[in-house]
């Protein structure tokens, strides 16, 4: 069965959807879209890294994603507002990258597969790796749930309850950075956000707890994966960028569906 | 045994010294209010007693196992977090059903378990965050602006809450006000800060002393007596709003100097 090229890329779909779902929800309700952004922007300079040491790109992403990940927790507030401090490193951790990839004349890489993602060209290899780190972040997450909920909540609140937020801070951390090295096959760096945080804010206006969002969350992400595969298939469009357009009409609908219950 | 003990603290950010050598002590099932003007370092203190801030020297004691039960000033749901009254209540975890029913009666909100916490009023949602302190049965209760945003109505009422909550449970509460009349009656014990403790005692003791006087003017006494009167006759209007500060005194600019 997994031969097939197109299961293979529906099944690494899924797993970065379900990874997303918990993870994006916290972006969400954290305000940490940018960081994100990020995140996996730095991830194509571990991608340039891990080729130029012959490293495998999983652990060359993960490494820079986690390291850009835990600069930008150690750096904000000392100074310079978070917006203008993930401007500065996501897009010089791009530019870095995009150079970095250019002194690799040796090696022949399609820069836009790691840009856009090349689902279609998931490995058994790549699939065990999505399933495994997906796996890794849900558990990671659903392992520190009540705790991060509550530091996202207030930080304050969690101190008094004996919880160290900068704790559950860098398990979100290196959740995300997981997620990024995950997903760099599946939708490319530029599109990671977008998984992260388009199904999370999609499942909003349908949940009434977070653990409900999360979930639908999980449920938008899959059906897109499913959905978006199928049209690329028919329409002969890029597969990453078609699941992140179905997406985001998720988004569209379920807006439009929270704005008219509340006109009735 | 004490339930806090703060030993010589004192607090920095970067290099501003928020507080200077604080001691203070909290017995088992005492009021104890802290008051004193913007800047003065009540919310430092409540930060350093929860653990949330490292003293820069000094320490905070706690009684061995003690439960806090923190309600802090403001709590910001981002509209992006559904998130019921009764899930909300059990964060960050092991309490029944049961336990978020008898917190919201003991905080006098015993209806809203299954509401979103965005769509609660203001008082609700001061009610929301003093259950979510009752609900692991603390020994002790910390406040900060607990009634910030409610109106004088609504902050008194809440401050008997207090008191009902104390008679009922026993726990000892801490509380920050800027609300010197009304929270003054309430306390046992009144500590008058401005980045070091200026005095301490019974609220009469408090409000005649010089450097209280020096803070906040001679009005608030007579506001004090005035809301005791009103009180007592069971109405919370027309008592005068004395809470700003005199800059006219001479001791205020210099003890504002000193911080």
């Amino acid at each position: 069965m997994l031969d097939d090229f197109m299961t293979r890329a529906t099944l690494a779909g899924i797993g970065v959807a379900f990874a997303a779902a918990p993870l994006g929800s916290f972006v969400v309700w954290r305000r940490m879209a940018y960081f994100g952004d990020a995140t996996a922007h730095a991830a194509i300079l571990g991608v340039a890294l891990a080729l130029a040491l012959e490293m495998s790109v999983f652990t060359g992403a993960m490494a820079v994603a986690l390291a850009m990940a835990m600069t930008v927790s150690t750096l904000s507030g000392r100074g310079y507002a978070m917006d203008t401090l993930l401007g500065v490193l996501a897009h010089s951790a791009l530019a870095f990258g995009l150079v970095a990839v250019s002194f690799l004349s040796g090696i022949r890489i399609d820069l836009m597969a790691y840009l856009f993602g090349d689902i279609l060209a998931v490995s058994r290899g790549d699939l065990g790796v999505i399933w495994g780190g997906a796996a890794l972040v849900v558990g990671l997450i659903g392992w520190r749930w009540s705790r991060l909920l509550t530091s996202t909540l207030s930080p304050d609140m969690a101190h008094a309850a004996g919880i160290n937020p900068r704790h559950e801070q860098m398990i979100l951390t290196l959740a995300l950075a997981i997620t990024v090295a995950v997903a760099i096959k599946v939708v490319g760096v530029l599109l990671i956000a977008a998984m992260l945080i388009v199904p999370a804010a999609a499942a909003r206006p349908l949940a009434r707890t977070p653990e409900a969002m999360a979930l639908i969350a999980a449920g938008i992400g899959a059906a897109s994966a499913l959905v978006g595969l199928r049209a690329a298939y028919v329409l002969d469009t890029p597969a990453g960028p078609s699941i992140v357009c179905v997406a985001a009409t998720a988004f569209a609908l379920t807006g439009i569906y929270s704005v008219a219950r509340k006109a009735r | 045994m004490s339930l806090i003990t703060v030993e010589d603290l004192s607090v920095r950010y970067g290099g501003q010294t928020a507080l200077a050598h604080v001691d203070m002590v909290i017995e088992p099932g005492e009021i104890v209010t802290v008051v004193g003007p913007n800047g003065s370092g009540k919310t430092s203190l409540l930060r350093a007693i929860i653990g949330a801030v490292e003293p820069a020297s000094g320490r905070v004691r706690r009684k061995p196992g003690l439960r806090l039960g923190y309600v802090p000033q403001k709590l910001h749901i981002d509209p992006t977090l559904p998130i019921t009254v009764e899930r909300f209540l059990r964060l960050p975890g092991g309490i029944s059903r049961a336990d978020c029913t008898r917190a919201l009666e003991q905080a006098g909100v015993p209806d809203l378990s299954g509401q979103q916490m965005s769509g609660l009023s203001g008082g609700q949602f001061q009610r929301v965050l003093l259950a979510h302190a009752l609900i692991h049965r603390p020994d002790i209760l910390l406040l900060d602006e607990a009634t910030q945003g409610l109106d004088q109505p609504g902050s008194a009422a809440f401050y008997r809450r207090i008191e009902q909550v104390r008679r009922d449970t026993g726990c000892a509460v801490l509380m920050i006000s800027h609300e010197l009349h009304v929270v003054m009656s309430a306390s046992d014990r009144v500590i008058c800060l401005n980045g070091h403790v200026c005095c301490e005692g019974t609220p009469e003791i408090v409000s005649s002393a010089p450097e209280y006087r020096a803070l906040f003017g001679t009005g608030t006494g007579g506001a004090l007596a005035l809301y005791r009167h009103e009180h007592d006759h069971g109405h919370d209007h027309g008592h005068s709003h004395d809470h700003g500060h005199d800059h006219a005194h001479p001791h205020d600019h210099k003890t504002e100097a000193a911080e």
